[in-house]
């Protein structure tokens, strides 16, 4: 079972914790460890790791492991500026839209930021999206007449697609290793080895409200919460599959789309991992 | 027609382009977007392989002898279907149009279909020019673009009821076949533009249209995989799937394989080039050569020479009454079911065993 923790498909950069990055809300990070780089105080090292708990939503990784941070620095002592980059100009405004605000939340909590500006570069929406956020004005008045409301829905929807890619993340390693099938709907998280997936996993779930704790059945419907029955069991795990497949080749276009738009690395880029 | 190992394969470039992207065709005050755009489409060209990429400006604008030598003469393509894609707002002419691909076509007789299109909030002078197009291009097809930007407005659905009008008019002038390409933009902005529910819906209300999902709905392959399972005039176009995996990522594109054959499968499948995206020479060449590498994908469905031979021409000759030599063609019943026939009669059947 010590094999599952090696098949993560996005591990941390090496110098965090073994816990996944969590969410991009202030209170989610109060326990996150400082980088060991040898500086004291604020220095752009600590605004990379807050931004490190920023992800695509669409593809549930984060900003950095991605190649999405382009330029991170303090301008003045506590004026930090970020620059974004995505794959293509047209990437879709909405998800670009909540990965500029995150991490224009994220860098903010940062202790000691006093003023923060974040870029997005060369995208089709670049001003609507860097002037809305600036001036916090929420997805709907950026966008003024070409949208109707906020993007908590759009969020909520793909975070309970990282739910089901995550089921078939954490589930494939325990089938390999000889859990029949059927049982899987017997059990509980807290009867899953401890892994990188399995954390992540149970972070998605509980960013839905949905059940994360040891007592919750691993295989729950991520619309509903509801248990997954023994007979909805294959037709699960073929969505979750088929889900995490979806995911991992969207990231891997996008990856080389990047590659292609771009010359360098960005900050904290993680090099692609093998899909299984 | 491709000629390996003692078999042939009919090629339907399903889906391919002749455009015209460079800055004498870009509209004063909309640069950057056209701009931006072609130089999008660049970026997957990156994914292919090297010695088949071209310079941005030659990806620009190629020539008319430059489509006939990649896609007919070194491309193996049979018959390949002009997918017009509009863009108006963004180049003068048209990024690419049903007149300039019949233009051209016209000079090579029997090498071409071609589609046309339309865009629901161009109320009823659209429709007039729908049959307009339809009469003079004798089209039996559509390609639609979700995502065009019109007037303002940053795209549509195709559930709107505007669109709906425009299926039934399309349906009564004599389309059978509407290709669907969704984009990053829709109206209203905070939904997500890449959703295929829509489609679910039009497929369900238009059963005598087939819808054929361009990109296999990429980045919403799960979405689409399941929606195609459900309804039985949905097919799946390879644009993107091919071109954009097979070599760059190419477990990737056994996965997806996979998954398209379970969910899709092999009857309901599209061979397009997205020619000049991608050149068809190396894709036919190296579909017809691939298995999956390895037995970690042993759960996955198998593809054999007669699926191949559907995806590459068949299916699409099938849609369109294409016309295909005695010698490509198979007997009946060759090949294997996908998800929609498998999942109803074994239940207990699962994919998730061994990894």
């Amino acid at each position: 079972m010590t094999a599952v923790s090696s098949r993560g498909i996005t591990p941390g950069p090496p110098d965090r914790g073994a816990g996944p990055p969590g969410p991009p809300l202030p209170s989610a990070r109060a326990g996150q460890p400082a980088v060991a780089d040898g500086t004291r105080g604020l220095g752009p090292s600590l605004l990379l790791s807050a931004l490190e708990a920023v992800r695509d939503p669409e593809l549930d990784e984060p900003i950095t492991a991605l190649g999405f941070v382009a330029a991170c620095e303090l301008t003045e002592p506590g004026d930090a500026e970020v620059r974004l980059r995505l794959p293509t100009y047209f990437c879709a405004p909405n998800f670009a839209y909540l990965m500029v605000a995150d991490a224009y939340d994220a860098v903010s909590a940062v202790p000691g930021v006093r003023e923060t500006r974040v870029v997005l570069e060369e995208h089709f929406a670049s001003d609507a999206i860097n002037g809305g956020v600036a001036a916090r004005a929420g997805f709907a008045r950026s966008f003024d007449g070409e949208a109707v409301g906020e993007l908590d829905g759009l969020r909520a929807d793909f975070l309970r697609k990282a739910v089901m890619a995550g089921t078939d993340q954490v589930c494939r390693p325990l089938l390999a290793s000889g859990t029949a099938p059927a049982a899987l709907a017997g059990l509980t998280l807290g009867q899953v080895p401890p892994s990188r997936p399995l954390d992540r996993l149970k972070q998605r779930r509980a960013e839905l409200g949905l059940p994360a704790g040891d007592d919750a059945p691993l295989l729950i419907d991520p619309q509903t919460g509801q248990p997954v029955e023994p007979d909805g069991l294959p037709l699960h795990l073929r969505k979750a599959r088929l889900t995490r497949t979806s995911l991992e080749a969207n990231g891997s276009i996008c990856r080389g789309m990047l590659q292609h738009r771009y010359d360098s690395p960005g900050l904290h880029q993680l090099s692609e991992e093998d899909p299984e | 027609m491709y000629q390996k190992d003692g078999e042939k394969y009919f090629v339907v470039d399903s889906h391919m382009h002749y455009w015209n992207a460079a800055p004498d065709n870009w509209v004063p005050g909309a640069e950057q977007y056209a701009k931006g755009w072609i130089e999008c489409f660049h970026a997957y060209q990156g994914l292919g392989p090297p010695a088949t990429h071209w310079t941005i400006e030659h990806f620009q604008k190629y020539s008319e002898d430059d489509l006939m030598k990649d896609v007919f003469e070194d491309g193996y393509v049979d018959v390949a279907v002009f997918q017009p894609t509009y863009l108006k707002e963004w180049y003068k002419e048209g990024f690419n149009t049903t007149e300039r691909n019949a233009l051209m076509g016209e000079k090579h007789p029997g090498k071409f279909v071609y589609n046309t299109r339309f865009d629901p909030r161009d109320g009823d002078e659209g429709l007039k020019t729908l049959a307009a197009n339809v009469d003079r291009f004798g089209s039996k097809g559509v390609k639609l673009y979700t995502a065009e930007w019109n007037n303002g407005s940053r795209g549509y659905k195709l559930s709107d009821p505007a669109a709906y009008r425009y299926l039934d008019k399309a349906q009564e002038l004599g389309i059978k076949n509407v290709h669907v390409h969704k984009g990053p933009t829709i109206w209203p902005l905070d939904k997500d533009a890449f959703d295929v529910s829509d489609i679910d819906h039009c497929a369900t209300d238009f059963p005598d249209l087939n819808f054929i999902v361009e990109h296999v709905g990429l980045p919403r392959i799960e979405d689409f995989c399941f929606m195609a399972t459900q309804e039985p005039n949905v097919y799946a176009g390879l644009s993107v799937v091919i071109g954009g995996l097979m070599h760059a990522r190419p477990k990737f594109f056994a996965k997806v394989m996979g998954e398209l054959l379970f969910w899709v499968g092999e009857d309901k499948m599209t061979f397009g080039s997205d020619y000049g995206i991608w050149e068809p020479r190396w894709q036919i060449e190296g579909f017809v050569d691939w298995d999956y590498p390895g037995d970690e994908f042993s759960d996955y469905p198998r593809l054999g020479t007669a699926g191949k031979k559907k995806i590459l021409g068949l299916n699409a000759a099938k849609l369109y009454g294409i016309e295909v030599p005695a010698e490509c063609q198979l007997p009946a019943e060759a090949g294997t079911p996908g998800a929609h026939e498998v999942l109803a009669g074994q239940p207990e059947e699962h994919a998730a065993s061994g990894a």
